[in-house]
């Protein structure tokens, strides 16, 4: 699936150039450069301990990059902290569904973007609304929009975060292993929602540990070793297996290798 | 469980009568609890009165009627014992709910304390030169009182949330400094008698009396009832499902008889007619033939009622309170969400160093002067206070209504126990043994309804 061609012609919407990241003595990522275009899926891969969440991180301001550009639709952007990365419409749902549990659906989705009255003061019932109709298109079965998201199941908590970055009209969406703590049927729920987003030209970078996965639901996979880049290949062309060999080795296979 | 009607307002179908009027089982519990502390006590007070009379019956009806723990004037003196406690425990709630603690609420206060009795003693006579009982001198000190509050309190939120140091180790410090800083202030002495003006928020030397206090009553039930209809009218704007109308009517209806009873009882405390016919020859007239007065509402209630509503609409109707209980509950969701949560921190424990502040004022007002040993444990009270009103200390979960009601449950206990004359010391086994069964009951509590 997921065989529409990819216009690379034009600008990328996002573009990590030479990005650095060292803790203490271990550089995390050392010298990455990689790029986005609208309407694509991009896999991000590598072990656990690569880099690539940390890669991931300074796109959406979690952490602050100590070298490299970003470049937003070609312009240079300052991206030092979550507020930013929000500017320029790039939303993370992450790994671990970052929720606050003992808040409802509504207070998570708007949480640092509340709607507030005239007053000042937050709208919840605005807000429940609001949530309710995004909800309603992704999860039509979701009815408990009043009780702390801890008591929802994970598909269910998945899709607050996901509808978070639909209703804030997300460009770039950074998702960290979006499938990893949930079951089968969810799975193929995000899966079915990652091509509806490709289609409306969001880009979207995909961290992801299941090959497989990565081969139905990507266009290009940039593998990580050790803080560096291996190579950015097209899952088309590229084998499960050379992805593997890159991802193990830290070598382009050789009939990739240009 | 919700009806799919296309016309009118959705009617949520209710489960059980509590269900139906929507009220949290959890202040169920602890009104329940409250009230069984009061009857026990008030049947104690009155077998003890009729052994005491030596006229002891079997008739538990007369063991009501002569108690002594719920007559207007217990009640009065329990409120009032129980402001500056429970006005510190709102602000303890908003620390505890971001996983955080304060140690040095009683030593704050005694500076806070100590700062306003030198500006009432010192700097107002002597570098201002106000006369004694000028009408500037209790604003002044009431202000001096807040800044000093807020400022300390300003100071340790930017060594937890700054500085990074742990907020059980700030206030710990904290708990040692002010404490001593009080002491430097009033160079060790007893500092007294304080203003008039700001006696006047000490409880007794100040209340509304029967009129104003029906007055506020009568607002106080107008305000509740708009909030429930305003309430209803915008779930209805959007279409939420609404409980049946006879359950507004009730919930209504009991806050209603709540306030209007509570105002009634304080108004039926009644001054003592010596003190009356002072306050008579006082103003040159002369008292008429059965006259009496009822006290009221005390100023220092009316101040805990104000600062209940402003933290309650602070905790559930501002974004402050939002981002305090998502810190709480996630406090890397709260970060990655672009809250500011140093500042956060910051904010918290200003609200805590003010709300320090106010307890003193009306601490001080109530004792009529200030003393080294003012708030001396208070912490550990207003900590119990909150915990036993709900706040878990893992965080994120706590309420304003539950740290005021802890606060009531926990003088009551204690003054009911001194009223039957159990000694103090047993009183604060009892106090002890009551916390950790309260924290107890609340795990069970939350393990059953899964929240």
């Amino acid at each position: 699936m997921a065989q529409n061609n990819i216009d690379r012609s034009g600008t990328p919407l996002v573009e990590m150039r030479k990005m650095q990241k060292a803790f203490g003595g271990i550089r995390a990522v050392d010298g990455v450069t990689v790029d986005l275009y609208p309407g694509e899926v991009v896999g991000v891969l590598g072990h656990n301990g690569a880099g690539k969440s940390v890669l991931m991180k300074m796109l959406s301001g979690a952490l602050v990059r100590d070298g490299g550009e970003i470049y937003v639709n070609g312009q240079r952007a300052e991206i030092n902290n979550p507020r930013d990365a929000r500017r320029y419409q790039i939303e993370t749902i992450y790994q671990y569904l970052a929720l606050a549990d003992n808040l409802d659906a509504a207070s998570n989705l708007f949480l640092g973007r509340e709607l507030v009255t005239p007053l000042g003061f937050v709208d919840d019932a605005r807000m429940e609304a609001e949530t309710r109709k995004i909800m309603g298109r992704l999860t039509p079965n979701f009815r408990r929009f009043s009780t702390p998201v801890a008591g929802l199941s994970g598909g269910q908590r998945q899709s607050v975060a996901i509808s978070r970055a639909v209703y804030f009209n997300a460009k770039i969406l950074i998702m960290d292993e979006p499938t990893a703590a949930l079951g089968v049927e969810e799975t193929r729920m995000v899966a079915e929602l990652i091509d509806e987003l490709k289609k409306q030209g969001i880009g979207i970078f995909l961290i992801d540990h299941d090959i497989h996965q990565v081969k139905e639901l990507c266009d290009r996979a940039s593998v990580m070793k050790n803080g560096k880049l291996v190579g950015t290949v097209d899952v088309h062309v590229a084998t499960e297996d050379d992805l593997l060999g890159m991802i193990i080795l830290g070598k382009m296979p050789e009939h990739l290798a240009a | 469980m919700t009806d799919e009607t296309t016309e009118g307002p959705t009617i949520v179908k209710p489960k059980g009568l509590f269900a139906a009027l929507e009220i949290d089982t959890r202040l169920l519990g602890m009104i329940g609890a409250f009230l069984v502390i009061c009857l026990v006590f008030q049947v104690w007070t009155g077998v003890n009165t009729q052994i005491l009379r030596d006229a002891f019956s079997w008739d538990p009806f007369a063991w009501l009627t002569d108690g002594r723990f719920l007559t207007p004037r217990n009640i009065f003196n329990l409120t009032i014992q129980t402001v500056s406690v429970a006005i510190m425990a709102t602000g303890m709630v908003f620390v505890i709910v971001t996983r955080n603690i304060d140690l040095s609420v009683g030593s704050l206060l005694a500076t806070c304390s100590a700062m306003m009795a030198m500006t009432q003693t010192l700097v107002a006579p002597g570098w201002l030169g106000l006369g004694l009982e000028h009408p500037l001198i209790a604003p002044l000190a009431i202000v001096v009182g807040l800044i000093t509050g807020l400022v300390i309190g300003a100071f340790h939120g930017w060594l937890i949330g700054y500085l990074t140091i742990p907020a059980f180790i700030v206030t710990l410090g904290g708990l040692f400094v002010w404490r001593n800083v009080a002491w430097h202030l009033s160079g060790g002495q007893t500092i007294g008698p304080l203003d008039g003006n700001f006696q006047l928020f000490g409880g007794i030397n100040g209340t509304l009396g029967e009129t104003w206090s029906w007055v506020f009553g009568l607002i106080a039930v107008a305000a509740a009832l708009y909030g429930l209809m305003s309430a209803r009218r915008t779930k209805i704007a959007h279409e939420f499902p609404v409980k049946p109308v006879w359950a507004e009517v009730t919930v209504a209806g009991v806050i209603a008889v709540a306030i209007l009873g509570f105002v009634a009882i304080l108004n039926a405390y009644e001054v003592p007619v010596l003190r009356l016919r002072r306050a008579f020859e006082a103003r040159g007239e002369v008292m008429p033939q059965g006259y009496t007065e009822g006290y009221g509402l005390p100023i220092s209630v009316f101040v805990l009622i104000l600062v209940a509503v402003a933290m309650t609409v602070i905790a559930q109707r501002t974004r402050l309170g939002r981002y305090i209980f998502a810190l709480g509950g996630n406090p890397e969701a709260a970060q990655l969400a672009g809250i500011r949560t140093r500042a956060l921190i910051v904010k918290i424990f200003m609200i805590v160093g003010v709300l320090c502040a106010i307890s003193a004022v009306v601490a001080s007002a109530r004792q009529t002067f200030h003393s080294n040993d003012i708030g001396t444990l208070d912490e550990l009270r207003v900590i119990a206070a909150a915990v036993i009103g709900g706040t878990a200390l893992s965080g994120g979960i706590g309420t304003i209504y539950g740290a005021i009601l802890g606060a009531l449950i926990m003088q009551s206990l204690q003054s009911g126990m001194a009223m039957v004359g159990v000694d103090a010391p047993y009183q604060n086994i009892v106090v002890g043994v009551v916390l950790v069964f309260a924290v107890y009951v609340d795990i069970v509590y939350r393990k059953r309804t899964g929240s």
